[in-house]
């Protein structure tokens, strides 16, 4: 929350002037936050829940083929390739949680083969059916309202990151799921032994992860009017580091669905700060960087504190 | 004479063809504290195993309220009301006093898709459970467990086990890593869960804690009860003799053990 203050006044008393406060520049930063956020707020909650996922860009980029191939290459109703996609999505994410919880082997390696199988599967099922891997899909009615539309210059996305922010609020502050979630991430052990089950929780937040991964992919391919492979591949690194940024343990049970709001929504400022300012935009990553390294150190001393080391 | 809650007859287990305790009998009464001694390898954790429905025995029965049952697993057992403590306690030092306390057993208020986590409930039922325990430090149920001390954290895992309906208590090595001051406050705990009529196995290789609040006491030693009698029947002395070793290691006692020992 700090991180997000601090950069959005800086990039506005030194970008403000150049169109970064303006509404178009403003929808432009809560757009980047919020196609970020949406995948973001899953991967912190399976975080907090002790596992990472680093399939969730692969996803992003495989519903979007979906969609783009079912409405695009082949025109049917656009719901048919929404509705594969997130089924897809449901797919993966269940299997990486069955495939985790069953061989106990860390989150971080099934993740990454996963991540492989779908990108380089669903890559081959297109140049197989389309002979291509970029396919336009135009959106039109409800699809497209829910998708792709725009409020004065706001995209819908940033309105589904709100609400979804506020539902994982919700469920992870105020329900006994919530709850199983920071334990399990806390000590898995402790919480099997409490009555938690783990197991269950582990998947859930899978699922989760690829379902928010697929609702991403829906938007920005709707919103571009393109379906491509590489879509949202930055996600497995800047996920992971929003959740971190807004203050989620790596080791787990710590952390909060707001903090990881506003560790994206600092990723948004400070993309599109640097892009208002003029500078090259491959300088945003080089402070998203530093700001994560920052976060991390800060995130290991509160932990030590919390713990009571101090 | 009452029923134990819970009894092992003439129970042996192998663990791939190695014995681990042999023909053992036990029984263990409401409101009494039962000390399990013996030095490391002796069977204490078979014991506790087999009590916590983690191992099922080789030969032999366990009983509960007089009647055989075979627990399929730890679930099984703490549905009957046996639950265990560990040594490293069953904490979660970065979540609240409150969230800890009601884990996988949370209050809940509200309706279907707002039915929700009663934190105050958790809070208020933590904290009185602490205090009747004889933890008043702790007021605030949002406090992390990560800032208590390690007998504030055996108070609230015990007052957990108990809040949720445990009979039988397994406090294994509750006082291992603690410092004094933190020991005699587990002691303390023990005797107010003894008081409320729980029976507590109380798990040990300590003999001056066993001692200082155990009724009855077994002492194992590899895989057999070396002696099984009650308070008045022996010193500590001759307590820490037969865990021991006897004369074999009497000679590795220091001078005020061995003067303790003699009388």
């Amino acid at each position: 929350m700090v991180s997000a203050l601090l950069v959005f006044v800086f990039f506005a008393a030194t970008a403000g002037q150049n169109g970064f406060l303006t509404s178009l520049g403003t929808a432009n930063w809560l757009d980047t936050a919020s196609d970020l956020g949406i995948v973001a707020l899953p991967i912190g909650m399976l975080m907090i829940g002790g596992e990472f996922d680093l399939s969730v860009g692969s996803v992003v980029g495989a519903s979007s083929m979906i969609v783009a191939i079912c409405s695009g290459y082949y025109s049917f109703n656009p719901w048919i390739g929404t509705s594969l996609a997130f089924l897809f999505g449901a797919l993966v994410g269940a299997a990486n949680g069955l495939i985790v919880v069953r061989t106990k082997l860390p989150s971080f390696i099934v993740t990454l083969a996963m991540m492989l199988m779908v990108m380089g599967g669903m890559l081959g099922l297109a140049i197989a059916l389309t002979g291509s891997s970029s396919i336009s899909a135009v959106p039109s009615g409800s699809a497209q309202a829910l998708f792709a539309s725009n409020f004065l210059q706001f995209h819908v996305s940033i309105l589904q990151w709100i609400v979804l922010a506020a539902v994982a609020t919700y469920v992870m502050q105020r329900t006994a799921f919530g709850n199983w979630v920071y334990a399990t991430g806390g000590s898995a052990e402790t919480a099997r032994l409490a009555g938690v089950p783990v197991a269950p929780v582990k998947i859930i937040l899978f699922v989760c992860a690829a379902l928010a991964a697929v609702l991403t992919g829906v938007n920005e391919t709707l919103t571009f009017q393109n379906g491509n492979i590489t879509l949202g591949a930055q996600y497995v690194f800047t996920g992971i580091a929003a959740a971190v940024i807004g203050g989620v343990l790596l080791t787990g049970g710590y952390g909060s669905p707001i903090g990881t709001m506003f560790g994206a929504l600092t990723y948004g400022i400070v993309s599109l700060g640097v892009f208002y300012l003029g500078w090259n935009t491959d300088l945003a990553n080089f402070f998203i960087g530093l700001l994560l390294l920052l976060a991390v150190l800060a995130n290991h001393r509160l932990r030590e504190l919390a713990m009571g080391r101090a | 004479m009452t029923t134990p809650i819970i009894e092992l007859e003439n129970v042996t287990k192998r663990f791939f063809g190695v014995t681990a305790i042999s023909d053992l009998s036990l029984q263990l009464f409401p409101g009494e504290v039962f000390c399990l001694l013996g030095e490391n390898g002796a069977g204490k954790s078979t014991v506790i195993k087999i009590l916590t429905g983690v191992e099922a025995p080789t030969r032999g029965q366990v009983r509960v309220d007089g009647t055989v049952v075979h627990f399929a697993s730890p679930r099984d057992a703490r549905e009957k009301g046996i639950a265990t403590v560990y040594q490293e306690v069953g904490a979660l030092p970065l979540m609240s006093v409150a969230r800890n306390f009601v884990l996988a057993a949370e209050p809940q208020k509200g309706r279907g898709l707002f039915r929700r986590l009663d934190l105050q409930e958790a809070s208020r039922v933590a904290l009185k459970s602490l205090r009747d325990l004889g933890i008043s430090r702790v007021a605030d149920g949002g406090q992390l467990v990560g800032t208590l001390s390690g007998g504030e954290r055996q108070a609230l895992a015990i007052g957990r086990a108990v809040h949720f309906g445990a009979r039988v208590l397994v406090l294994d090595e509750p006082t291992a890593s603690l410092g004094v001051r933190e020991s005699a406050t587990v002691l303390r705990l023990i005797e107010r869960v003894r008081a409320r009529g729980v029976a507590v196995l109380f798990i040990t290789h300590n003999a001056y804690h066993a001692y200082a609040s155990g009724d009855r006491f077994m002492v194992l030693r590899r895989g057999r009860a070396l002696a099984t009698f009650n308070k008045n029947e022996r010193t500590i002395g001759e307590v820490i003799e037969l865990m021991a070793g006897g004369a074999e290691l009497k000679s590795l006692l220091t001078g005020t053990e061995r003067a303790i020992a003699s009388g």
